[in-house]
């Protein structure tokens, strides 16, 4: 059932037309999911904000430059549900910004609102500590997301992470996020593996999510069996190998 | 068999208040009340799974951790005493594992394997939604919970349902969403910190697990947020992070 919401959320994104990016970039990628999303949720707009671990803001894509723009408005005040996002890693979900979003955010508030924002929807992109930014739905409407939009927008949202951790040469191509499309049965073991990568490479958490996924795709190996073999120390990772 | 001592109980109730008014992490108040639940009933383990957005149930917290139960409740996602509860949102009580094999092909010979005899799971009820269910192992042959324990054990389990929405703006079902993939992200951390202590020390991941909540309890700190420094700032944890 997961699986088919996952697959169902890259056939979208495939479908969508290329933008100015060159198709396999990874902002080509974002930009596309960006699109996609909008039209699978009945957003106005959907931005991606690249973020690094101390919360600086990296690239910025989104849908469409008028919401490229209202994506940016955050960072220029250091203030919005984006942010919000990242810093406490889970959603920030907004469905009414008349609804005491001005006390939460008091510079914030007004400006989106004159773009016409009526809800803002925050995703952190992450995977347990690892942090790579967020996904951002804003509408013109207010009222809340369904369960099923609900739903699908955490699947773009992993299907972002998957393909941030693979780099723009398997952009779209791979699994999507760590554990979501992986037998559940073990998904305790991937993330343990995740950190027992990162010491044995001594990596920041992201550069080993990476390296595991890689080493999985180059293995063609599922990557819930490469953990597997991590934690029960049948595989280590070695600092000197790429 | 067993009854539970109604001063334990108050005990318990005076605890969970406790922790409500002070400032609230999920996590550290779902392993609390696991832990609880387990030595109110004198039950061999206590789980606790949520079912995410995608509706899955996702483990939680438990009043232990260890590779073999982690495993019998993340079998629960496709089968299961916990997805029953889930899906009827009644309770499944005393279910001897020796005699369930044909009910859960695949989560009885694990759960007996992993030496329990009867299984129990109350739905985690949330007004008419259903958002979880709570996990009872007993390891004694014949039933473990008798019929006074039942509805205090499905009162445990409310209160944990309660306490998913205690943040101060409670009005929002939107914050349920939020505190939910908070929580499950958190748990993420707390795996991926096993994973760190694992292989910096030399030891098993459950081993990995006792040292973290060791020395949160010690130190009065929370658990995810001592897995969350473990993964962002080892150093700062050089006691714990170091052999």
């Amino acid at each position: 059932m997961m699986d088919d919401l996952a697959a169902r959320t890259k056939a979208l994104i495939a479908r969508q037309p290329a933008g100015p990016h060159v198709e396999t970039s990874i902002v080509g990628f974002l930009q596309r999911l960006c699109a996609a999303a909008t039209r699978a949720l009945a957003v106005s707009g959907a931005g991606v904000t690249l973020m690094a671990e101390d919360g600086v803001r990296g690239l910025v894509t989104a849908s469409d430059p008028a919401t490229e723009r209202i994506e940016d408005v955050q960072f220029v005040l250091g203030e919005g549900p984006c942010i919000d996002a990242f810093e406490a890693r889970r959603p920030v979900l907004v469905p009414d910004l008349a609804d005491g979003a001005l006390s939460r955010w008091p510079v914030y508030t007004p400006t989106i609102h004159d773009s016409g924002v009526r809800a803002v929807f925050a995703f952190p992109l992450q995977v347990g500590a690892g942090r790579l930014g967020v996904l951002d739905l804003f509408r013109t409407r207010p009222g809340p997301l369904t369960a099923e939009d609900l739903a699908q927008a955490l699947v773009f949202a992993d299907v972002a992470v998957g393909t941030l951790l693979d780099g723009q040469e398997r952009a779209g191509a791979g699994a999507a996020a760590d554990g979501l499309v992986e037998a559940m049965d073990s998904r305790a073991e991937l993330f343990q593996a995740q950190g027992m990568v990162m010491v044995q490479l001594g990596v920041p958490l992201i550069a080993a999510l990476a390296r595991l996924r890689a080493y999985a795709y180059a293995e063609n190996r599922p990557l819930a069996e490469v953990a597997r073999d991590v934690v029960a120390r049948r595989l280590r990772f070695d600092r000197d190998q790429p | 068999m067993t009854t539970v001592s109604a001063e334990r109980l108050a005990q318990v109730f005076v605890e969970v208040a406790d922790t409500m008014i002070d400032e609230f992490d999920l996590i550290d108040f779902l392993h609390m009340l696991t832990d609880r639940t387990s030595t109110l009933v004198d039950a061999a383990a206590v789980g606790l799974l949520l079912a995410d957005q995608r509706g899955q149930l996702e483990f939680l917290a438990a009043s232990d951790e260890n590779t073999k139960l982690l495993e019998l409740f993340q079998v629960q996602n496709s089968e299961g005493p916990c997805l029953d509860a889930f899906r009827t949102g009644t309770p499944v009580v005393n279910a001897d594992l020796a005699e369930a094999a044909g009910r859960w092909p695949r989560f009885a010979p694990r759960a007996t394997a992993a030496g329990f005899r009867s299984v129990h799971a109350f739905p985690l009820r949330l007004r008419s939604q259903v958002i979880g269910a709570l996990n009872v192992f007993g390891s004694q042959p014949g039933p473990s919970l008798d019929d006074a324990d039942v509805p205090i054990v499905q009162a445990l389990a409310d209160i944990a349902a309660i306490g998913l929405l205690q943040e101060r703006a409670i009005r929002r079902g939107e914050l349920l969403t939020e505190q939910l993939q908070g929580a499950l992200n958190s748990r993420i951390v707390i795996e991926q910190a096993k994973g760190v202590i694992a292989q910096a020390r030399g030891v098993s991941v459950d081993e990995a697990f006792t040292l973290i909540r060791d020395y949160s309890r010690a130190g009065n700190h929370r658990i995810s947020n001592v897995a969350r420094a473990i993964l962002t700032d080892p150093a700062q944890l050089s006691e714990l992070v170091n052999p």
